[in-house]
């Protein structure tokens, strides 16, 4: 149950790499104990294994503690403006498809000030993989609530008690589209590993929910996963082609779906064939799971959704270009210059 | 002479020949006006005319029928001689309702010729303009015009009594009616305009037969009834031989793009998200791919030039349109652009304003937002084309500034140039200057902010370059390292750095152009779409023997070496614009010259008229 189905093999072609190749000599500057450590360890550790020359690899991001990530690859990279990172790898991939994009953003970056231009990278399916942090709160501005952060959250903009309600990232991510869509969690690195390198992997649009401490500003806020009893109680690992179940192994618990309504229920007590399977392919009933939370149902974590063969727009936007020149030649500044109507003057 | 030129119709009553005439169609926006008004100025091409033309629509798409709000015109200045402008008072006005009637009278000049259509005369019409009783039964109207009475709808109708069309259909015919009548007013090739029917409805017979059928019988209507006893000739104006074609100011900033894909071999990429008057210029590319120009319609106006820059990271060339809204939603990616140091090309179409203000019409308002519309120290290329086909040079040129310094350009055209159209002599592309692109894969001694002695730009790297893997952000940068610095003096350094990279790019201004002579009493300054109604103000008064000169500035940021000692040449300078004073203030600022202001807001282009009394007010006061 440790490891994620179907994440491709170590590179067998291609150069080799070790996790130092793709450390920047740059000091890494988050507050200590930050869950970000962890991710960039476990990226810098999935990297070698999708067999990408390393200056093809850009990591575009916007602002915020997660924002500060290129700087510590040593890979091309942008730190651009807030919340823009997927509109800036949109344009790069239309400019250059051969690169591999991946954009690093945060709840607030991705969710909040970026909200529209994540709706549209993701329903255009363009081939990058989105990494969102999700600290529940505004790390980098000093402790305001953020999207993702549940209602009633007493913060320094918020004393008494935030007043709107969370979006659960997973949940917009497949609302608009989205064709992979994960959830993983800063404290488990081989989970991470796992989930990165299958989004990698995705052609279109991944994205992948990270679940993120900040001990600063929202320490623990994740804890339902972090503590060793209610994760075993609460966290849900999906597998593709398994039923849903979860629970300690003394009184297993797994879902069915009544309809559309999912419903737990104790193992024992039901037939095998009556579980809830999970099938990534299936947007829909990812888009179920993905709202699912405790304490009432399971917390899943791993990919929700992988939905193969949709387009990807860089290539359709390639496909019309190539074609148009295969039909009728490059463009000629000259002879557009003449076309229609034009007269002269003797 | 225009060796397409077709013979002229073999005209029974006399002709008079005229230098040059100024006519305006104006009708509901469904009439059908612009096509009109476009149909005739390809006629008057043919015919070897210089020309300037002014359309002008309303925002709504469909404004409710017989509105004043509704009605679309479409102006057109044509002459023997040099045209500059779309003119300021008409000699000749077609109303095809009451409501254009009453909107464009008054621009009417005492004398003139008015056609109007008689049929859309009626109750409802006229309540709709607001006109008590109908206007052409006031005896003042033929006192003060040559008015002709035509009912347009009623000859239409009758011309295709036995064409299998409906009312609908036949009605939408009628402004060619309108046009055929004009054309043979004005003597004007009908040519054209017949392959241009037979091209556009070559898929219905029907349509072709009933327009061709329409046009002829206005044209045959002029030539027999007894209301039109003159009609008048326009000889060919003496242009610059070559090949010339009609062209409007947004096609021509898409057609100079393209050019410069061709020359640099490198692929544009151009976000947009729709905006009026900015959204022909992603509809023109959006034809051309064969050029590898990708356009991206943007989710938004931020979308939109950030796609642009990450493109420009990426080695293609980026390119964003806007007019004055959209372009104040780029700002802060603009700045982000300036400190990553990559090149970006801004086209601004600007419109009034503020906020929504008027979309559809011109305004030149957007020179402070150009300037300094961005947060902190945030210095650009500023460029603004001069007419229509100058479009092309500048998009050209801003292409080639951008890359050669590593810098954004924004390009400020407007609603007047972006429709507006003239002859446009066909340019050599061979001969535009080079642009000369380089991609840097040394890795020996490589640093993302190393710059060029001469340009002070940094190297451009494609990501894909072994070796040479780096991060650059928003964050300030150590020069040379590009690493992250909060250092106070290394910020100092780099805020000069980057103003004196766009100061360096006067470099590539050629001396200043004066049109007149280089000392006198009045030196008229202007920029952007205002250089037709300046140019032919102060040669007016030249002519008038005023000592008067102009200058038309293409580069605003940086404004040219020679510019401080040309405007002390002068005893006055005068800056008409359409704004409350926007370049006037920098010249002052600038060179600490006493240079004045005209300024109208209103709409629509300054006329020559006006600025020729501020020329001579200005004159008076040298003395």
């Amino acid at each position: 149950m440790s490891t994620v189905k179907g994440a491709p093999e170590a590179a067998s072609s291609g150069p080799r790499y070790t996790k130092k190749d793709f450390e920047s000599d740059q000091d890494v500057r988050w507050c200590p104990g930050c869950g970000d450590y962890a991710i960039l360890s476990a990226i810098q550790k999935a990297m070698p294994d999708l067999g990408i020359p390393k200056e093809d690899i850009v990591f575009i991001s916007g602002i915020g503690c997660s924002s500060r990530f290129p700087y510590y690859m040593n890979t091309y990279g942008f730190h651009t403006i807030h919340g823009r990172a997927p509109a800036i790898a949109t344009g790069l991939k239309l400019a250059r498809p051969d690169l591999k994009v991946f954009v690093v953003t945060g709840d607030g970056d991705g969710l909040s000030i970026g909200g529209n231009h994540l709706l549209h990278v993701l329903r255009r399916n363009v081939n990058v993989t989105i990494l969102m942090f999700n600290n529940k709160i505004y790390g980098l501005t000093k402790g305001q609530y953020s999207p993702t952060s549940e209602l009633g959250k007493v913060t320094k903009s918020t004393p008494l008690g935030s007043a709107d309600r969370p979006v659960s990232p997973c949940a917009f991510a497949l609302a608009v589209g989205a064709t992979f869509v994960a959830r993983t969690v800063d404290r488990n690195i081989a989970h991470m590993e796992e989930t990165l390198k299958r989004a990698a992997a995705h052609k279109g649009a991944a994205f992948v929910e990270i679940l993120q401490n900040c001990n600063v500003y929202n320490d623990l806020a994740w804890n339902v996963l972090y503590d060793r009893e209610s994760k075993v109680l609460h966290e849900l690992r999906l597998e593709h082609g398994k039923s849903l179940i979860f629970g300690p192994p003394d009184a297993r618990k797994g879902l069915v779906l009544e309809g559309v309504k999912p419903k737990v229920v104790a193992v024992k007590e039901v037939p095998e064939s009556a579980l809830w399977v999970h099938d990534e392919t299936d947007r829909g009933t990812a888009l179920i799971l993905a709202q699912l939370w405790a304490p009432d149902y399971p917390i899943p974590i791993g990919v929700m959704a992988n939905e193969q063969g949709a387009p990807i727009y860089e290539d359709l936007v390639l496909q019309q270009e190539q074609k148009v020149i295969a039909d009728r030649g490059e463009g000629d500044i000259a002879a557009l210059l003449r076309s229609g109507e034009t007269w002269t003057i003797k | 002479m225009s060796d397409a030129m077709a013979p002229a119709p073999a005209a029974a009553k006399p002709r008079r020949t005229l230098t040059r005439a100024v006519i305006r169609f104006a009708g509901d926006s469904g009439d059908g006006m612009q096509v009109t008004g476009e149909q005739f100025t390809t006629e008057a091409a043919w015919a070897g005319n210089d020309i300037s033309t002014l359309p002008n629509f309303p925002a709504e798409i469909r404004a409710p029928a017989g509105t004043l709000f509704g009605v679309s015109s479409f102006q057109l200045q044509f002459g023997s001689q040099r045209v500059y402008t779309p003119g300021d008072q008409l000699d000749a006005l077609v109303a095809m309702n009451p409501a254009a009637l009453k909107v464009h009278l008054a621009d009417l000049k005492p004398g003139g010729i008015l056609i109007v259509n008689t049929a859309a005369f009626e109750e409802r019409n006229l309540t709709k303009a607001g006109y008590a009783k109908n206007p052409l039964e006031d005896p003042s109207l033929a006192e003060k015009f040559r008015l002709h009475q035509v009912d347009i709808t009623g000859l239409t109708k009758a011309a295709l009594e036995d064409l299998p069309l409906n009312a609908k259909e036949k009605d939408r015919c009628k402004n060619f009616f309108a046009l055929g009548l004009v054309s043979w007013i004005y003597t004007r090739p009908l040519d054209p305009t017949l392959d241009a029917i037979k091209k556009r409805f070559a898929k219905n017979p029907t349509f072709v037969e009933a327009n061709i059928r329409v046009l002829k019988a206005g044209h045959a209507f002029g030539e027999t009834a007894e209301i039109f006893a003159e009609n008048y000739g326009i000889d060919p104006a003496e242009m610059a031989p070559g090949v010339y074609r009609s062209m409007i100011g947004n096609r021509a900033l898409a057609w100079g793009l393209l050019a410069a894909a061709q020359r640099t071999k490198i692929p544009i990429v151009f976000g947009a998200y729709p905006i009026t008057p900015a959204s022909s210029i992603l509809e023109e590319l959006a034809m051309h791919k064969r050029f590898k120009v990708r356009t991206f319609q943007a989710e938004d106006e931020i979308a939109a030039v950030t796609s642009a820059i990450g493109a420009s990271f990426g080695g293609a060339i980026g390119v964003t349109a806007s007019s004055g809204p959209g372009i104040a939603l780029k700002g802060e990616a603009i700045g982000l652009a300036v400190m990553a140091e990559l090149p970006l090309v801004i086209f601004d179409i600007q419109r009034g304003g503020p906020s929504t203000g008027l979309p559809t019409k011109t305004e030149q308002a957007d020179l402070m937002q150009a300037l300094y519309g961005r947060n902190s120290e945030s210095p650009i290329v500023v460029l603004a084309p001069s007419s229509p086909g100058d479009c092309f040079y500048i998009a050209y040129e801003a292409v080639r500034i951008a890359i050669k310094y590593m810098v954004p350009v924004m390009v400020l055209s407007d609603g007047y140039l972006a429709n507006g159209s003239e002859p446009w002599l066909l340019p050599d592309p061979k001969a535009l200057p080079d642009i000369p692109t380089h991609f840097r894969t040394e890795k020996e001694g490589f640093f993302p902010y190393l710059r060029d002695p001469a340009t002070l730009a940094r190297p451009w790297v494609r990501p894909g370059t072994p070796g040479l893997e780096h991060r650059i952000g928003g964050i300030e940068k150590e020069d040379v390292t590009g690493n992250i610095s909060y250092e106070p003096e290394n910020h100092d350094h780099m805020v000069r750095t980057r103003a004196e990279k766009v100061r360096r790019v006067a470099q590539e201004i050629p001396p200043i152009s004066i049109n007149g002579p280089h000392t006198g009493d009045v030196l008229v300054v202007g920029w952007g779409g205002t250089y037709g109604a300046i140019t032919a103000a102060v040669e007016e008064a030249q002519m008038e023997g005023k000592a008067v000169s102009s200058i038309h500035l293409r580069y605003l940021n940086p404004l040219p070496p020679d510019l401080g000692q040309t405007l002390r040449q002068f005893r006055k300078v005068l800056v008409p614009e359409i704004n409350s004073g926007q370049l006037v203030r920098i010249l002052r600022a600038e060179y600490l010259v006493d240079a004045v202001g005209f300024n109208r807001v209103r709409g629509v282009p300054l006329q020559t008229q006006e600025i020729l009394e501020a020329i001579n007010q200005l004159v008076e006061a040298a003395r």
